[in-house]
């Protein structure tokens, strides 16, 4: 559904490209992840589908049409983004942050009508924030702040979901909740491409893994074809061992101690 | 915000602007104030009220809610509490245009297009060096080019009063620091026709002030154009800061202090924010101008400075706050 081809950025200034040629695909029903190291170029890929980045190369486009002719809220109805970086200037209520999410949906007097009610209410309950509906967004934890914009993206709707780290700054319960509900909303015919940091979490729920190294993919593939240990230790630069998640099987990395970093 | 709270902001306005056609040089008592606003009673209060206070008024409101809505969608956009059209450079902009309109011997129709086009220019001249600086609109950027604008536009003015004739210079001053002693109802009509039209622009796209205030990647993701929103709200705030500016001179801090009074009451959306720093604003601007009238007669203080004496430690406890 989503489709990067070659996709090539450089920032004004820098010194190499952010990303070098990325092709990827997240289709609809499964769930896609991009992991890599730190400035691997994850979030620039995220940058390039909500035009916030120009691309040097290559093109972006959603069930088939490039996103350079399509209208910026027609993409936004079609693919709801949760962006790494976010501050919120002015607070507001959790309820109110939420329906921002019907932005896009909403014609040139913003009224929103019972449609828009009912996403915003699924979305809530879904992300199981119902609860916090009438807090301020500013004394939420950081793990409910993550739930919340997560029913932002939801109350969005569209057939896909982009989440850039959604899991930042959670405790093993949350991240595990957002994970399942990741999988479910990928499961119920949505295409998901998650950005993350969480290799071994995203080796046990995604169908789909492209490991990004100095803005090119090093690997791409079902869950095993990726972590792989010799593939792993040559990105990441740290010795390591893949082994077996007892409990499911999936393929599960375990960094090493007490070893010098093999610079490369 | 609950049904009572507006309430209240209207009975504070009005009760301002009453308490402000009454006092003065000439105090009117309660009881023949309505009858001399109508016409009716003593012909010296007539006259007064009609040709000085109520105008007075009238524009002090209209300046206080063009400044009010002008902070509230800049800050908003911004994503920046300390941003308003005085500080923003804004305001010099189009002191700038209105000076030299002044010195050029411009007569008072010209004088609010000179103001906005120095207010636009600002603008532009604030977004280019924003624009050197690489960043595509950042607010934290845009702010400081805001005040290097602004700190041009000074010395822009000083330059075109250095050879001016010294009535000239005087009164340009005296505008300068912000008045609406010399109220007259063309100048309210116009006035008016600004902030009602500019006004309700920034109503209809305050949602996207809303969106905005997320941050402009997740503003993108939800469908905005987010460079184009941006320009579009400045430029509007800008108009209307522009026409308080050529009506009634530099009038600071009003944009920075309104919103936050009506954060502070529980405003959360842009669109009420709107409102009720329209209400505020014209209700801090009334009461300012009383103060100035009635702190040390038989002089008066001119406005800005006395917005300026309730702005400036509010600026610094919010500064404070930010840092």
């Amino acid at each position: 559904m989503i489709d990067f081809r070659d996709v090539a950025v450089r920032y004004p200034r820098a010194a190499s490209d952010a990303l070098g040629g990325v092709s990827l695909a997240a289709e609809r029903s499964s769930l896609t992840a991009v992991v890599g190291p730190n400035g691997s170029g994850k979030s620039t890929l995220v940058r390039a589908l909500i035009g916030r980045v120009p691309l040097a190369r290559g093109g972006v486009s959603v069930d088939g049409r490039s996103i350079d002719v399509m209208r910026r809220d027609d993409l936004a109805r079609r693919v709801s983004v949760v962006t790494q970086r976010e501050e919120l200037a002015f607070p507001l209520l959790v309820s109110e942050y939420v329906a921002l999410g019907r932005f896009p949906h909403l014609g040139v007097w913003h009224a929103a009508g019972e449609a828009d009610a009912a996403a915003i209410r699924g979305a809530l309950d879904a992300a199981g924030v119902e609860r916090l509906r009438d807090r301020r967004v500013d004394t939420l934890s950081g793990g409910e702040l993550q739930r919340v914009r997560l029913a932002r993206a939801l109350a969005q709707g569209g057939d896909a979901l982009v989440l850039d780290e959604p899991t930042a700054f959670l405790d093993v319960g949350h991240e595990m909740g957002v994970f399942e509900l990741l999988h479910r909303v990928a499961r119920s015919g949505r295409a998901v491409l998650l950005v993350s940091h969480q290799l071994n979490l995203v080796a046990r729920f995604a169908d789909h893994m492209v490991l990004l190294h100095r803005g090119l993919v090093a690997a791409a593939g079902a869950p095993d074809a990726v972590m792989r240990a010799d593939i792993l230790e040559r990105v990441y630069e740290w010795p390591l061992v893949v082994t077996r998640d007892p409990a499911v099987g999936a393929p599960a990395l375990l960094p090493l101690r007490g070893r010098s970093r093999p610079m490369v | 915000m609950a049904a009572s709270r507006w309430l209240l902001l209207a009975l504070a306005l009005a009760a301002a602007a009453l308490a402000a056609v009454a006092v003065g040089t000439m105090s009117i008592p309660i009881s023949r104030l309505l009858p001399a606003i109508a016409g009716t009673g003593d012909p010296i209060a007539v006259t007064v009220i009609r040709t000085l206070r109520v105008p007075r008024v009238a524009l002090a409101a209209l300046v206080g809610a063009g400044l009010g809505m002008s902070g509230a969608a800049l800050q908003g956009t911004m994503r920046n509490p300390l941003a308003e059209p005085y500080l923003l450079g804004v305001s010099g902009g189009a002191a700038v245009g209105a000076v030299v309109a002044t010195v050029l011997g411009f007569g008072v129709v010209l004088l609010p297009l000179a103001a906005f086009a120095g207010a636009v220019a600002a603008v532009l001249a604030a977004f280019a060096v924003a624009r050197v600086a690489g960043t595509r609109g950042d607010p934290r950027v845009l702010l400081m080019a805001g005040v290097v604008v602004g700190a041009f536009a000074n010395a822009a003015i000083m330059v075109a009063l250095a050879n001016a004739e010294p009535n000239v210079v005087r009164n340009a001053l005296w505008w300068m620091m912000g008045s609406v002693s010399d109220a007259t109802w063309p100048q309210i009509a116009v006035l008016l026709a600004y902030v009602a039209v500019a006004g309700a622009a920034l109503f209809v796209v305050a949602p996207r002030v809303d969106v905005l205030a997320l941050g402009e990647d997740a503003a993108a993701g939800l469908g905005l154009e987010v460079d184009r929103a941006i320009r579009g709200v400045f430029m509007v705030a800008s108009l209307l800061a522009a026409a308080t500016v050529a009506a009634a001179g530099l009038v600071g801090f009003v944009g920075l202090v309104v919103p936050h009074l009506a954060r502070g009451m529980g405003v959360r959306r842009t669109r009420p924010l709107l409102v009720a720093s329209a209400l505020i604003g014209a209700t801090l601007v009334v009461v300012a101008d009383l103060l100035g009238r009635v702190l040390t007669p038989p002089a008066e203080l001119p406005l800005g400075a006395v917005t300026a004496l309730i702005g400036v430690p509010f600026f610094l406890v919010k500064l404070r706050r930010l840092v």
